[in-house]
């Protein structure tokens, strides 16, 4: 089965690395970190990501570039912001994400 | 029109770690709840309970704003922003995880377990400075009336957060009736019975009961003798 691609974009290195860490650990779900805008929108580029979280860090006119940007390159991938910085609201984010399935910006 | 949801307390979704004991009335962790996801900006509320000397190690947390209020025993906090304290009875705890944090808490005694209401409610602002702010709110509380103990001002009663948001506390020893008046008409009043019973507009709760109310004014209580209970006014947007 092909694992749900997640790009997580969040310039707080140690949250990143939890929150890639945890997406990892569930067997149907590839997580991977960008911690800047450059970075996120070169993986975007060259992965073809079901979910983008933007998680703690960037600032609020990277946070619209990126989505702006992404919104240029893939129109249905859901882009959501991560809150709390860990495990506890992680998954439930994902599912309604993944569920809805609509352009969230 | 008034609305407005209930959530029992055996309705919770329960975990067991053994040495802890948590019932969610949100969709936390591994499980999913569509159905339970949040009231307004109210995301979080957790009914913990940490067996002695056992707790939460050092884990990160950003963009929530995180209050603690523990019903019994007490709690050793310790955050990258260098706070160590102890949080017991009687008093809440705040932080704004903003940019990021790092902290772990402990339940303090080793032979006895410690009670705590873990509650994350959205930020009005994404990626503010991280703080902390702890204060008891029991040495001046009256009983049979409620108290505020939260709100989003720093000049204001209890601690404050990022959020348009009023929480209040109150232990009954006698019936009384009382009403509360939101103070923001677009925000909804979410009730959680932390003991007893009592009546919120002809709505009985029982202990650990959660009712979620807006499209109202005011809220009119009747608590029964022996009871308490936590008011929290949260924005339904946000």
């Amino acid at each position: 089965m092909d694992k749900t691609e997640i790009l997580i974009v969040c310039s707080h290195d140690e949250i990143l690395k939890t929150i890639v860490r945890l997406i990892n650990s569930n067997t149907s779900m590839r997580g991977t970190g960008a911690n800047t805008l450059e970075q996120a929108l070169t993986l975007f580029k060259s992965t073809s990501f079901q979910l983008v979280l933007i998680g703690a860090g960037l600032k609020l006119e990277e946070e619209k570039e990126l989505i702006e940007n992404l919104n240029q390159l893939q129109h249905k991938v859901p882009i959501v912001q991560h809150y709390g910085g860990g495990s506890g609201l992680l998954l439930t984010e994902i599912y309604e994400a993944l569920g809805n399935n609509t352009q969230l910006y | 029109m008034a609305q407005s949801i209930l959530h029992t307390a055996e309705s919770r979704d329960k975990s067991d770690h053994g040495w802890l004991k948590s019932y969610h009335t949100f969709s936390f962790g591994g499980n999913y709840y569509p159905e339970r996801i949040q009231f307004g900006a109210l995301r979080v509320l957790n009914d913990d309970w940490v067996k002695g000397g056992m707790g939460f190690g050092e884990h990160p947390h950003d963009n929530m704003e995180i209050i603690s209020i523990p019903l019994s025993g007490s709690l050793q906090h310790e955050d990258s922003m260098n706070n160590v304290a102890v949080i017991e009875s009687g008093e809440i705890q705040v932080m704004s995880a903003g940019t990021g944090i790092y902290h772990k808490e402990f339940n303090k005694n080793a032979d006895e377990p410690a009670e705590f209401l873990q509650i994350w409610l959205f930020p009005n602002q994404r990626n503010v400075a991280p703080r902390y702010q702890q204060q008891r709110y029991s040495d001046d509380i009256s009983t049979n009336k409620f108290k505020q103990i939260l709100s989003p001002d720093s000049n204001d009663s209890g601690v404050w957060i990022y959020q348009d948001a009023w929480f209040s506390i109150a232990e009954f020893d006698q019936e009384t009736t009382s009403t509360y008046t939101l103070k923001n008409k677009a925000n909804g009043l979410y009730i959680f019975m932390i003991k007893g019973s009592a009546k919120f507009s002809e709505q009985a709760l029982n202990e650990r009961d959660g009712f979620g109310i807006w499209d109202i004014d005011n809220v009119v209580i009747k608590a029964f003798k022996g009871s308490k209970i936590l008011l929290m006014e949260v924005p339904m947007n946000y």
